[in-house]
């Protein structure tokens, strides 16, 4: 068992797809680098902190995207949003059986702002299109920084999510809510409730990922593969499903007025009503015991 | 405040009278996070070694002169352009980082 969240982004291309398959477009070697960090003194990294290319999973052809979250936690600077855009619009030419996007971000890299949004933008676009095309999606989410802000979007933009119990998913992340909101809202240092609220658990358990694994380079394959023939339709009934379960979800979770207590969260509440027994247990279960507790 | 300057320091060593590294695909070793810095060794022509160092710590060249020199007695390499982006490595991690390199060069896993 190797741990998929310690692994960088490029041990994790070498582990998960089959071996020695994986071609590499712009490579480090070709030099796309940031043009705006080192006006503001950081260094760049010779690949913008996300290696794109062309590899073969379980013997299909696939595209694979895969970002560093070592190098400024994964932020999508303006080079790092064009290539990821550049390998989505590529996968509509050549159409692979899917695109495989190794997730690990805090979202748009700030040091590069509107650059950077406009390409988490276009990235939701050429991933939109992508789908259109009936070729599959799939994110995967286990690294230590989890996936946050644009990234977070682009993530749920997709036909597929897989995740372990480290991983996280949100929008806006723990220290973003707490600066805009307040420490009783949401105490960023309490990790417990940073991983009930956006952790890999949580994520399975109401529904916004499609797998659930234990944080391992093996488990995230097998799901992987599993995943390359789960396309998704994009439709518009489709979406307006997903608008009536978000409803539903919103409206199943109690009034934390009328419930009185204060040791009892927002997330173990939403677990309860979704109808899951002993809901205050599921942090300390294994990841098989919660695979088997979903309900929605 | 510092005397020194904020922004990137660029320095560039050469060293001459290794033995030829000969064709090798490059490679890249380490990320460029907090204390860590990336290495690429790539084929260049000629009988030298070209390194070059972008770090957001500056002040340090005579300390990367040195474990440059160290570095280019342990592998006198020809042939070899080596590229770093570094963000505040210690000398020890930069070390380790270029011996490394050195080794998938030569097909060897880290």
């Amino acid at each position: 068992m190797i741990s998929y969240a310690e692994c960088s982004a490029r041990e994790r291309l070498g582990l998960l797809l089959d071996a020695g398959s994986f071609h590499e477009w712009l490579p480090p070697s070709e030099r796309v680098t940031s043009p705006h960090l080192a006006q503001l003194g950081v260094p760049c990294a010779f690949d913008d902190g996300v290696a794109v290319g062309r590899a073969m999973l379980d013997g299909c052809s696939v595209f694979v995207a895969a970002q560093e979250g070592a190098f400024m936690g994964g932020g999508v600077g303006e080079v790092h949003g064009a290539k990821l855009v550049g390998l989505l619009q590529r996968a509509l030419r050549d159409r692979p059986a899917a695109v495989l996007l190794l997730a690990e971000s805090g979202g748009v890299r700030l040091h590069e702002a509107n650059a950077g949004l406009i390409a988490v933008s276009e990235v939701m676009r050429a991933l939109l299109d992508v789908r259109a095309a009936g070729i599959p999606v799939i994110v995967l989410i286990g690294g230590a920084n989890g996936c946050f802000g644009g990234m977070g979007i682009v993530a749920r933009c997709a036909d597929h999510i897989v995740m372990s119990d480290v991983g996280r998913l949100a929008m806006s992340g723990p220290e973003v809510i707490e600066a805009s909101h307040g420490v009783d809202e949401f105490d960023s240092r309490d990790r417990a409730l940073v991983w009930r609220t956006t952790g890999g658990k949580h994520r399975w358990l109401i529904g916004d990922c499609d797998a659930l694994v234990e944080d391992d380079v093996a488990a995230f394959r097998a799901a992987a593969v599993t995943a390359l023939n789960e396309s998704k339709p994009l439709t518009l009934a489709a979406l307006e499903q997903e608008h009536l379960l978000l409803t539903d979800r919103l409206h199943a979770l109690p009034s934390t007025d009328t419930t009185g207590t204060t040791d009892s969260d927002e997330a173990t509440l939403l677990w309860t009503a979704l109808g899951i027994p002993d809901a205050q247990q599921v942090p300390e279960l294994s990841v098989d015991a919660v695979r088997a507790l979903r309900t929605v | 405040m510092s005397d020194v300057p904020a922004g990137l320091e660029t320095l560039d060593f050469s060293f001459s009278g290794g033995r030829p590294a000969g064709a090798f695909a490059p490679v890249l070793v380490g990320v460029v996070g907090s204390g860590n810095l990336e290495v690429m060794l790539e084929p260049d022509a000629g009988n030298g070694c070209a390194v070059r160092v972008e770090t957001s710590a500056r002040g340090f060249g005579p300390i990367w002169q040195a474990v440059m020199n160290d570095f280019h007695a342990r592998h006198p390499l020809a042939g070899v352009r080596v590229s770093i982006n570094d963000m505040g490595a210690t000398p020890a991690v930069v070390s380790l980082r270029l011996d490394q390199a050195v080794a998938e060069i030569a097909g060897g896993r880290p």
